[in-house]
């Protein structure tokens, strides 16, 4: 495994959770430990499990798998004193268009994830931990199997954990190629060796999650926050955001950038400093013309909607979300209809078929979509667009829909000229074969 | 009295019991929230998005058959907004489905079609190309058609939940997710048909019913399935005198919408080309061999009573063997007809539990018969030496009902894997004969339980029934009990008096006695497991078929089928309820009927011992005279089963053997050697306690 970095860190990054990334063999445990490694662990062995899950409450950490739910509040949701088994597990199943971040952790600084892991072990007293990595991330599947061989091997996990009479087992499970089964009760039913489907809520996982035991799941990165949180207290880590925002996140710059890249940012930084001074501007000095703020499920945010701070509620306040980080920055020649389709391709291709809005829209809205770029489109498809992924937003059983349903919409509303454009010239009587 | 909310949905205001869901409130108040995916009594699935509906102050529209009701909850159930989401999740479900309504089976009882007239989602705006796969045959019985599908999984559910048989799933995802049989291309499974029953659209269809005809043109004909002893209500869909489906779709009856493949489909036997429609006399043909004349009624009837008056008056022996098939009033008359008018008490039947020994070691006590209802609400259930699933599908289906709505525990002691191992709390495995000892392997856990029902097979009979019953007294819990028998009525077989008491023969005595004069058989098969000795006897057979009891026969009287009469059977739990004639078939008579017309032949004396030959006459005299059978008439008339309780007891033991013919899913004595679909199936029977051959029910 390359201990190359595959971007140039920028100067105006804030490294906390990626402060080992370009460390000489960073993803042993041996540089980990001679950098802060376990230092977090063994002060949380010290405390009591509530003053381990209020330090995260104080970091105002949340989650940073997409729906950025505060993390203290998630986990002291879990039932400690439950007497089922309580599992730990680890949404690696990092699909969203844009979000190649938990790839990073998990390659540079594996040992910081599994440290996080073993601290929320001791906050809800769990003693088994799963790893749910997505099938297309065969190599890392491997990757991570050797750091959980190498932790065992050390007495990082296991039995008698560096010594601290602590427990835990770890182990690596295959996602089948499943964008749902990133959606936390698909991927118990995955993980439970099921079709990969949402389950109804409540019951939430907290509560009855991997065989209906009580169940603690968070994202790669979260679990990757909590030993600096632990470390260097949740008080410190909050102050790196804005409030209610607190800490750094690794934002995944793509698209029309000189420096695309995964970069860690304090919440709140602004998005356009992030794009002209972090990521280097747009190549060819283009104008910006939208961004995709979190991943393709986030609605785009047009050029002028584009100055503003990087937090959760920020974004929730224009209409959009910060999601999994996944920033796609789109110049002035970028077409949003063929735009369109690219994401809804994505998302019909992985609708999971449970619930009829999500299953027939998706494909629908492809279809539409792929007909318009095709030069079949008419002037009734555009706001036909509009209402199917309105009748699709908030009837479907699970985010899948929404988040389908949500970028259309606002493709559809923010940019009806590239529709327009696309209409054959003078009739749209169109036969359509 | 659970506590109960109050709510409003429409304006109206609502009182339900805490916990309910919504779509349930709503319903038992006459308002119909629509679903697909919601089935009353199968897992929630929040799939379809069809029963979405607006709670005020909450953002967004509501699953209504997932949200349980809360106090003051405001509900709108057909606002703008909602119906505006219907047509919306309609449009999408019309996307794919082909609309070929005109040439569907379902056309005119589909769900969808109901619901796109009612919302109004006829006219779509899909413009784009349809996804088509060829339609699919799994097995004789079930067709699918992918297109038609809307994936609201009731198919797969009914299936694993319901039948506990898991023969269907879903593969891929998205808009190509698709029902697949178990094995990949055809289904391995009991072809119960109910997934077909239960498919909301036409993406399922039965092999024996499509293309025949549409629901508005049949006849509805509610009646009881005249296959196992389990008793299910079926109703036939009737053309032209001719049954083209049956289905228990109004969940009439003890057994709601189930149904296994005989009680749904093992109706065709009534159409088989060999079917009896003439008496027939033997003779002897110009070369000297035996062979069958048709003959009029008339002549028959001369025969036969020509020569039961002969045998009579020069005090011959008769011998008597009635069916497990026909109903009280006929086995009733028969035995009478038998005692009284012949004077002879050789009578008999097939038996296939020990009823005898049942009630004696039960009588005196109440609340020891187990209804079918019981086994849906008892705590705990034993099974002893009956593969049930394969034996007695409602009653195994009633059991899995109770594990999966309350829990129940349920313990089987058999002498091979059963369908119950899967839920069973504990499981034994015995050599038969080790019944009893498997049974007293289970007595601390079963001591532990709050009440238990017993259901046990031929393998508990005579001094090993007493034990148990002297076990489940030792428990010092309330227990019930199931004695197993093989067919639709072989309880009322018993409970008519078709038995051997007071000294007389027995169906092996009479076979074997070389001096019988006259073996009368009605509806039975006897000669197919032993041979008759008496070479002189002259032998009368009422059947539907030239079984091979029949073709020994000097006369044959062709039989009506229990699904073209009326009158009354007694299931496996003794509950009684109503035939009604579905069809009528040229030339066959309903054997009460045959037994009247014999009695007229035979004289006014006859008759006016005997007394009228109506179905209702016969019931009212059953009514007064045999024990426990004094049941509501209203019941019954209405389509309910009425239990009785023949505690009588104290019959002396009684000559000939107990033995159930092991029938199994597919097998049903005669009536399945002439049914073409349960003949088709491919499946393997169940052979745990099959017979080596089905043999001599009916």
């Amino acid at each position: 495994m390359p201990t190359k970095l595959y971007n140039e860190p920028s100067p105006l990054e804030t490294r906390v959770v990626s402060k080992r990334f370009g460390l000489e063999n960073s993803h042993t445990l041996d540089t980990y430990l001679a950098n802060d490694g376990y230092k977090a662990f063994r002060k949380a062995r010290e405390m009591t499990p509530e003053k381990i899950v209020d330090e995260v409450k104080a970091s105002a950490l949340r989650g940073r798998g997409g729906a950025g739910f505060p993390t203290g509040l998630k986990w002291s949701f879990v039932p400690r004193t439950s007497p089922k088994p309580k599992y730990i597990v680890i949404n690696a199943d990092e699909s969203e268009p844009g979000t190649c971040k938990d790839r990073l952790l998990m390659e540079y600084d594996p040992h910081q994830m599994i440290e996080g892991i073993l601290i929320a072990g001791l906050a809800i007293d769990s003693h088994k931990g799963y790893l749910y990595i997505r099938g297309e991330y065969r190599y890392l599947i491997e990757h991570m199997d050797r750091a959980i061989a190498e932790a065992y091997a050390k007495g990082y996990l296991g039995k008698n954990i560096a010594g601290t009479g602590f427990d835990f087992d770890l182990y690596t499970h295959s996602g089948a190629g499943a964008y749902e089964c990133g959606e936390e009760t698909a991927l118990l039913d995955s993980l439970e060796g099921k079709r990969g489907i949402p389950r109804m809520k409540p019951p939430f996982p907290a509560v009855a999650g991997a065989w209906a035991s009580p169940t603690l799941l968070n994202n790669v990165e979260t679990f990757s926050a909590i030993p600096p949180i632990i470390r260097d207290g949740g008080a410190a880590f909050a102050a790196l955001g804005t409030p209610k925002n607190g800490g750094t996140r690794l934002v995944c710059i793509s698209g029309h950038v000189n420096k695309p890249g995964v970069y860690e940012l304090p919440l709140g930084y602004p998005m356009l400093k992030a794009i002209y001074d972090v990521a280097g501007g747009i190549p060819g000095g283009k104008k910006l013309k939208a961004v995709v703020p979190g991943g393709s499920s986030c609605p785009l945010l047009k050029a002028d909607e584009c100055d503003i701070p990087m937090d959760y509620d920020t974004l929730a306040k224009v209409g959009s979300m910060l999601g999994s980080g996944g920033m796609v920055v789109l110049d002035e020649t970028t077409d949003m209809v063929k735009f369109a389709l690219r994401i809804m391709r994505f998302y019909a291709h992985e609708s999971c078929g449970w619930c009829i809005p999500c299953r027939e829209g998706t494909t629908w809205l492809r279809k539409i979509l792929q007909r318009f770029v095709d030069g079949g489109g008419r002037k009734e498809d555009v706001p036909l667009l509009g209402e199917l992924s309105k009748n699709m937003l908030g009837r479907t059983f699970c985010a899948l829909g929404d988040a389908a349903a949500m970028p259309t919409i606002s493709i559809v509303d923010k940019f009806p000229e590239d529709f327009e454009k696309r209409l054959p010239a003078a009739n749209s009587q169109l036969v359509v074969v | 009295m659970a506590e109960t909310v109050k709510l409003t949905i429409n304006g109206s205001p609502i009182e339900a019991e805490k916990g309910t869901l919504l779509i349930e409130a709503a319903r038992a108040n006459g308002i119909e929230i629509p679903s697909f995916c919601y089935y009353e009594g199968l897992t929630l699935q929040a799939a379809c998005r069809m029963c979405l509906v607006e709670v005020e102050k909450t953002p967004k529209l509501q699953v209504g058959c997932t949200l349980p009701v809360a106090e003051g909850m405001v509900v709108h159930t057909e606002s703008q907004v909602v119906r505006e989401a219907r047509k919306g999740t309609l449009e999408f479900l019309l996307t794919n489905h082909p609309l070929d309504c005109p040439v569907c089976d379902k056309g005119g009882e589909c769900e969808l079609q109901d619901m796109a007239f009612r919302y109004g989602a006829g006219e779509s705006r899909f413009t784009e190309r349809k996804v088509h796969v060829d339609e699919q045959q799994w097995s004789p019985v079930v067709y699918f058609d992918a297109p038609r599908c809307i994936l609201c999984y009731r198919c797969v559910r009914v299936c694993n939940e319901g039948m506990g048989v898991n023969a269907l799933g879903v593969s891929n995802r998205g808009a190509i997710s698709e029902i697949v049989p178990n094995r990949h291309d055809y289904l391995e499974c009991d072809e119960c048909g109910a997934c077909i029953d239960i498919c909301p659209v036409g993406a399922l269809t039965s092999g024996i019913y499509r293309y025949q005809t549409r629901p508005w043109e049949m006849n509805h004909v509610g009646t009881v399935c005249t296959h196992c002893a389990d008793g299910c209500r079926t109703t036939l869909g009737v053309r032209n005198e001719k049954i083209i489906r049956g289905n228990n779709r109004d969940r009439s009856g003890i057994n709601g919408e189930f149904l296994c493949i005989k009680g749904r489909y093992g109706f065709d036997f009534t159409e088989h080309p060999e079917r009896l429609q003439s008496p027939m006399l033997r003779i002897k043909d110009a070369g000297g061999l035996d062979s069958f004349e048709p003959v009029s009624w008339s002549k028959a009837l001369e025969v036969v009573a020509g020569n039961f008056a002969k045998v009579k008056a020069r005090g011959g022996r008769f011998g008597v063997i009635g069916s497990n098939h026909t109903t009280n009033e006929e086995n009733y008359f028969l035995q009478k007809f038998a005692r009284q008018a012949l004077g002879t008490k050789n009578i008999d039947h097939h038996r296939s539990g020990d009823l005898l020994t049942f009630f004696d070691a039960l009588s005196d006590r109440a609340n020891v018969l187990a209804t079918v209802e019981d086994l849906y609400n008892a705590k705990a259930l034993l099974v002893v030496g009956s593969d049930l699933s394969q034996q007695h599908p409602l009653l195994a289906n009633q059991i899995r009902a109770n594990v999966r709505h309350h829990s129940a525990h349920v313990y089987a002691v058999t002498t091979g894997p059963v369908r119950e191992d899967h839920q069973a709390a504990a499981s034994v495995r015995v050599q038969r004969g080790g019944e009893l000892a498997g049974i007293e392997s289970l007595r601390e856990k079963l001591k532990a339980e709050t009440d238990l029902t017993i259901v046990f097979g031929d393998a508990i009979q005579g001094e090993s029934l007493r034990k148990l019953i002297v076990f489940g007294d030792s428990l010092l819990i309330p227990v019930k009990y199931v004695c197993l028998v093989d067919y639709s009525n072989s309880r009322g077989a018993f409970d008519m008096g078709l038995i051997p008491r007071e000294g007389g023969m027995s169906r092996e005595q009479m076979l074997a006695s070389g001096d019988l004069d006259v073996l009368w058989v009605v509806g039975a098969n006897p000669l197919k497991s032993a041979p008759l000795a008496s070479q002189k006897a002259f032998v009368v057979v009422q059947d539907l078929f030239l079984t091979e009891t029949a073709k020994r026969g000097d006369v044959i009287l062709p039989a009506a089928s229990a699904y073209e009469k009326s009158g009354t059977v007694t299931n496996v739990c003794g509950e009684v309820q109503k035939l009604k004639a579905a069809i009528k078939v040229m030339g066959a008579k309903s054997d009460l009927e045959i037994f009247g017309l014999i009695a007229k032949e035979m004289g006014s004396d006859v008759v006016r011992a005997l007394g009228i030959w109506s179905p209702d006459k016969v019931f009212e005299e059953i009514r007064k005279t045999v024990h426990g059978y004094d049941v509501s008439v209203p019941l019954i008339a209405t389509g309910g089963a009425a239990p009785t309780m023949p505690l009588n007891g104290r019959v002396p033991a009684l000559p000939g053997t107990v033995a159930s013919a092991g029938d199994t899913l597919f097998t049903s004595g005669t009536l399945s050697r002439y049914s073409k679909i349960l003949n088709s199936v491919m499946e393997a029977p169940g052979e745990l306690y099959a017979g080596k051959e089905s043999a001599s029910g009916s």
